[in-house]
């Protein structure tokens, strides 16, 4: 497939989503209003650990406006279950959530009921007042609880780990053996999550003659939903539709299946009424998705002159409540990414995912790659200073260069097979970090107090992946007007897939982009279609739409060549006109109007492959040590991500994730008391980054060494910078302490 | 997050708010600018059966100067404070305190009256009229009354205030110009409840600490008065030894809560810090004085 | 629960309602008026999206009742466009890429224009110190710092020119 170029790609073309959203007309699911709909606020359980006893909604529905308080005695047939969407791990399979609990609930905010009523402010009314009895079980608040067997969440698996394994390249038992020194410390990073400004929010409607469900406020992964939901109801894919509108933000916790995105469309056709829910910020904390808390107990070998020579670790996830659809994702990424792009010739993991009584667990934003560098830089200080070697140092004898890429990591995770790091010049970008930052020249400063602080300088080095998951597909359409629109399995949830999007379909087919209108995500726009995660919607996304593109050429040249009855090897197809002998010319508009059928054509891509991403952070921060606060006086972000479609997303890309990491370093705590009782109920509890707290960011994308990996030549760009936030701050402030 | 049921009046002069607050029995609030009040029925910490608006009564927000002191009326919004030339010129240290209350968009609507009411630990107005022994006017069924700040705020989001009272001014004494002062609060991030926080003024006479006002908050259930860390102070040279002993009492005086975010130790150390970092401020501004 | 007559003004309309006295301005101007360019990130008063100009400040929609603001003036993002045509600021936002998922805009939009309104002569400090007041999850606050100076210089070069 050869992709062309020409005016867009590559160029930070200003966002075609921006003035609707400006301007404030931009509709996400709250802004929906339908005829009749009513509103759904859901009951959840007040108790962390408990067995259901009764519910008892008299009182709920006596209150003027309340349509129904539907429990699990409701639900006809099996109670639903989550399944795995991504990293399904052997054996955890009865950990799964039901869409709502019947028997038992196992974490604060478990759904046990849904009121509807005419109003939102009444449908809270009514639940405040419906009474759930619960007999408590002796909760279990964390992973020590979980392994000391006084508790189980799941009375029949006699355990709390849901999942164990072991994993590993080469013998690193032998290497620990010989090896000149090692070093063995446990860290661990605390529960926090995506904190999205938009929270979740659903607009069910079922159409009882059709028998047809639409479902607003599809999110990440709506064909997969889909197929979930249409299972669950008991109905053909056909007959349900998930429709994706505008998203505030998703970073991996919206859109996975949750209870919710069945409970209300069920609700919908229960009472044969459009059923609007939307979550407010104290619900969105208990119960959306969770994430980060991950304890690590690492130990690494090494030669006398700072060799790494294996690294070995117990890695262990508190997944919350359930294994949810993202599955064994944070323990087993974590493993996978711990030894990071270093040369670590033996790797041994332990790696465990156990259940407790809170919130359950899923993806964030490079989940396990933000915990595993941490783990991994921060112990590479440690062994540095040990072995009096500087860090940048260290990292430069043992980073991988770029004669050994690509590089063979082997198996690390269970569900996937091995694969390797491919091209990249880590030593450079390295470099290019340590001089940004100053290594050199602020090297008296490290470890000195200045005008009452603590100075310190601190670096770290990842790599990450993109582009996970199964193919995507693409279809363009001509419209009668001569513009093209293009429909994509893609999800936007921000990160600029209309623009993009269009970039790429506008190089390909030589049109202005103008033109193009991109139509992401839901699944009335195509037959199947597979969202965006783990930054592959320009991967697979954008290299659909080449195929389609190309495709589309064909066709076009195909479709003038039958209207002109020529052969199509007379036809030529040229910056959106079709031409014959030289002198007949179509319009794209001239051709669809000429022909009955609507002129489309099909395109897919997906790939196994998937591309590595790398850079280097640094920062320089003084330290406080009377109050404890750190300021970051510089905070810099080297990255070779290949090809850019748009630098400028590339870039907000970037900042925005470097804050995210920041914020999950020094703010954001989700806690949990002794009886697993979520603490955080607001955000003035769950402090997220404003404007003040970090200015100091430079975040330099580098189109250094383009991957071979997929036909544009791109890599995700969405998630990277996050991952080594947490090893680069852990550093900077053990150096300003040193 | 929907309000839970209630009714609405709308005051039209004080008495007409008592009367009303005096109808309800207890189970009615006054509103006023709502920044904190409207967050507590959001999360249904408070279910009043009605809200009597005092919004509109502009007599309520006016700012005085004259021999007596400063009268600041209850319904002043933080904004007001924040711009007033007069409170800038006269009042430093409640000047630079407004500067940390809340954020730009909060400070529009919240005004003093509503959080001397609300009476937030970590406030920084209750702490600053404490410091400066100010005095809440309170007008309710049996009349108007004076009470001493000291008096009025009694403990966790707990005042004086009676059921059928409505807060319509403040009023500080004169600030002596010959003080020294500062303010001083730490929080995780910009706007955020101080963790802790000192408001102090006193004056030097013969080299020594004079008359000393040390007001803590965000360190108890109430802004608090540090007596024992006054008296450290009064009479004695501002030297090393006489600071770092106050500063050692005053972490035993304050009384910090239990609190996930930041546990007691913590903020008695962290108090310490902010007190002497304050004292010195303030000696600061002697020097300023004295050239 | 009785509903209650209010009339405010909205972007210049005068307009009247009847809603129950416990909803919020935001939810008002959201459901009542459709107007749903305001966002509600919170309901708490700390994320900042329902943020909204009322006679002239920037405060939170959330912590308003519709019923307080009887015979107010109230402006909100739909008010700032000119038709199609972004106002200086709103291109100002676009040209620096100070949106993502556009969920908190409205609302840091309506502060800035209030600020540049009552400050023309906001320093960098100064917006930052407003831009506090709102969250942002996915840009990271510095596109968006750079976009308010950029209109600030752009009005008062505007403001220069017309003189």
């Amino acid at each position: 497939m050869t992709v062309s170029h020409n005016n867009y790609v590559g160029r930070p073309i200003p966002r075609t989503e921006d003035p609707r959203l400006l301007r404030g007309k931009g509709c996400f699911v709250d802004d929906m209003h339908r005829p009749g709909a009513v509103h759904a606020v859901i009951v959840r359980s007040h108790m962390a650990h408990g067995h259901l006893l009764a519910i008892d909604a008299s009182r709920a529905l006596s209150i003027p406006g309340v349509c129904a308080v539907l429990t699990a005695a409701d639900i006809k047939g099996e109670i639903g279950v989550l399944p795995f969407r991504i990293a399904p791990l052997e054996g955890t399979e009865p950990f799964r959530q039901p869409v709502i609990a019947s028997k038992r609930v196992r974490y604060v905010g478990e759904p046990v009921a849904i009121v509807i009523a005419e109003s939102h402010a009444i449908a809270e009314d009514a639940a405040e007042v419906v009474d759930v009895s619960i007999e408590q079980i002796e909760p279990v608040p964390d992973v020590t609880a979980a392994r000391s067997g006084q508790s189980y969440l799941f009375e029949d698996q006699r355990t709390n780990v849901a999942s164990r394994y072991q994993i590993g390249r080469g013998k690193a038992q032998a290497a620990f053996e010989k090896a000149a020194y090692t070093r063995r410390e446990q860290f661990s990073v605390q529960r926090h999550t995506a904190m999205p400004m938009e929270m979740r929010g659903l607009l069910a409607e079922w159409n009882s003659e059709t028998e047809h469900m639409t479902v607003w406020g599809a999110a990440k992964v709506p064909f997969f939903n889909r197929k979930v939901l249409a299972g669950m109801l008991g109905l053909p894919n056909e007959k349900v539709d998930l429709i994706e509108l505008d998203v505030g933000g998703a970073f991996g916790v919206r859109g996975e299946f949750h209870p919710e995105d069945f409970l209300v469309p069920f609700a919908s056709r229960h009472l044969s009424r459009p059923v609007k829910w939307q979550e407010d910020r104290r619900e969105h904390m208990m119960a959306t998705n969770h994430s980060r808390e991950i304890y690590c107990d690492v130990e690494i070998a090494c030669s006398s002159d700072g060799l790494i020579l294996a690294l070995r670790a117990q890695v262990i996830a508190d997944l919350g409540a359930y294994v949810g659809t993202s599955g064994g994702i944070l323990a087993s990424r974590t493993g996978q990414f711990l030894a990071g792009p270093y040369r670590i010739p033996d790797v041994d993991l332990d790696i465990l995912s156990i259940v407790t009584n809170k919130t359950p667990a899923g993806s964030y934003r490079g989940p396990g790659r933000f915990e595993s560098s941490f783990f991994r830089e921060r112990l590479f200080d440690m062994v540095a200073r040990d072995l009096g070697i500087d860090g940048l140092e260290f990292r430069r004898r043992n980073l991988l260069t770029q004669g050994e890429l690509p590089y063979d990591i082997g198996q690390l995770v269970p569900y996937e097979g091995p694969t390797s790091y491919e091209c990249g010049d880590y030593l450079a970008v390295l470099q290019d970090c340590a001089n940004a930052i100053g290594w050199a020249e602020k090297a008296s400063i490290r470890g000195r107090k200045i005008d009452g602080k603590y100075h310190g300088l601190g670096i770290g080095c990842f790599v990450d992946s993109s582009g996970a998951g199964p193919k995507e597909n693409a279809i363009l359409r001509i419209e009668k007007d001569g513009s093209i629109s293009v429909s994509v399995g893609s999800s936007a949830n921000g990160q600029g897939i209309e623009t993009a999007h269009a970039q790429i379909c506008a190089d390909q087919l030589r049109i202005p982009m103008e033109r193009i209108s991109v139509f992401h995500g839901s699944t009335t726009l195509l037959s199947e279609g597979f969202g965006s995660f783990h930054s592959r919607s320009m991967i697979m996304g954008g290299n659909a739409i080449v195929a389609a593109s190309i495709n589309m050429i064909e066709t076009l040249k195909a479709c003038a060549a039958k209207y002109w009855g020529v052969l199509p090897s007379n036809v030529v197809y040229e910056d959106g006109h079709l031409r014959t002998h030289g002198r007949i010319l179509l319009s794209l508009a001239e051709l669809a109007c000429a022909v009955d059928a609507p002129i489309e054509a099909f395109g897919s891509f997906g790939t196994k492959m998937k591309p590595f991403g790398y850079g280097s952070h640094a920062a320089h921060v003084a330290v406080d040590v009377d109050t404890g606060h750190v300021e970051v006086l510089d905070y810099v972000a080297f990255e070779d991500v290949g090809r850019m479609i748009n630098p400028m997303i590339v870039h907000g890309q970037k900042i925005g994730a470097i804050v995210q990491g920041l914020g999950g370093v020094f703010l954001e705590h989700l806690m949990y008391d002794d009886n697993a009782q979520l603490l955080t109920g607001s955000l003035a509890d769950y402090l997220l980054p404003t404007a003040t707290d970090f200015l100091n960011i430079r975040a330099v994308a580098l189109d250094l060494t383009r991957t071979t990996r997929n036909p544009l030549g791109v890599k995700g760009a969405g998630e990277d910078a996050i991952a080594p936030v947490a090893g680069v701050i852990g550093n900077v402030i053990a150096d300003a302490l040193t | 997050m929907k309000l839970p049921p209630l009714t609405y009046h709308r005051a039209e002069s004080v008495e007409h708010a008592i009367a009303l607050l005096a109808q309800y029995q207890g189970e009615a609030r006054i509103i006023a600018g709502g920044q904190s009040l409207i967050p507590m029925l959001a999360y249904r910490l408070a279910a009043p059966a009605a809200l009597i608006d005092i919004g509109r009564l502009a007599d309520l927000a006016t700012i005085g100067l004259d021999d007596q002191g400063l009268s600041i009326g209850s319904l002043t919004r933080w904004c007001d404070i924040q711009c007033s030339t007069e409170i800038r010129k006269n009042h430093p240290l409640l000047h630079d305190a407004i500067g940390h209350v809340a954020h730009y968009q909060i400070r529009n609507r919240g005004t003093i009256g509503g959080s001397l009411a609300h009476c937030d630990p970590a406030a920084e107005c209750p702490a600053v009229v404490l410091a400066c022994q100010g005095e809440i006017i309170v007008q309710g069924s049996n009349g108007t009354r004076s009470v001493r700040a000291e008096d009025f705020f009694q403990g966790l989001l707990s005042t004086d205030l009676q059921d059928d009272e409505v807060i319509t001014a403040i009023k500080l004494p004169p600030w002596n110009p010959k003080r020294l002062w500062a303010f001083s609060e730490f929080s995780r991030r910009t706007g955020d409840f101080a963790l802790a926080g000192v408001a102090m003024h006193f004056e030097m006479v013969s080299d020594c600490i004079s008359v000393p006002s040390i007001v803590g908050f965000g360190v108890g259930d109430r802004a608090l008065v540090l007596r024992a860390t006054q008296d450290a102070l009064e009479f004695n040279a501002p030297e090393p030894e006489t600071i770092a002993r106050a500063v050692s009492i005053a972490r035993e005086e304050i009384d910090p809560p239990v609190d996930p975010h930041a546990p007691p130790d913590y903020r008695r150390a962290l108090f310490g810090v902010l007190l002497e970092r304050a004292l010195k401020e303030a000696l600061g501004r002697n020097r300023g004085l004295m050239s | 629960m009785k509903l209650q007559d209010v009339s405010f003004s909205v972007n210049g309309e005068l307009l009247k309602v009847q809603v129950e006295p416990r909803r919020t301005l935001a939810d008002c101007l959201r459901h009542d008026l459709r107007l749903t360019g305001t966002h509600v990130g919170c309901e708490h008063g700390v994320c900042g999206a329902c943020t909204v100009i009322v006679n002239d400040a920037a405060v939170r929609s959330c912590l308003l009742l519709a019923v307080q603001v009887d015979g107010w003036a109230i402006r909100t993002v739909e008010s700032l466009a000119s038709g199609e045509q972004l106002s200086p600021l709103q291109q100002a936002f676009q040209d620096n890429h100070a949106l993502q998922c556009g969920f908190c805009t409205p609302g840091i939009l309506m502060t800035a224009q209030a600020l540049l309104e009552s400050e023309p002569d906001a320093d960098d400090e100064k917006i930052v110190e407003v831009l506090s007041g709102h969250i942002c999850r996915c840009t990271g606050y510095l596109p968006i710092i750079k976009a308010i100076a950029q209109a600030r210089n752009a009005i008062n070069s505007g403001r220069k020119i017309a003189r």
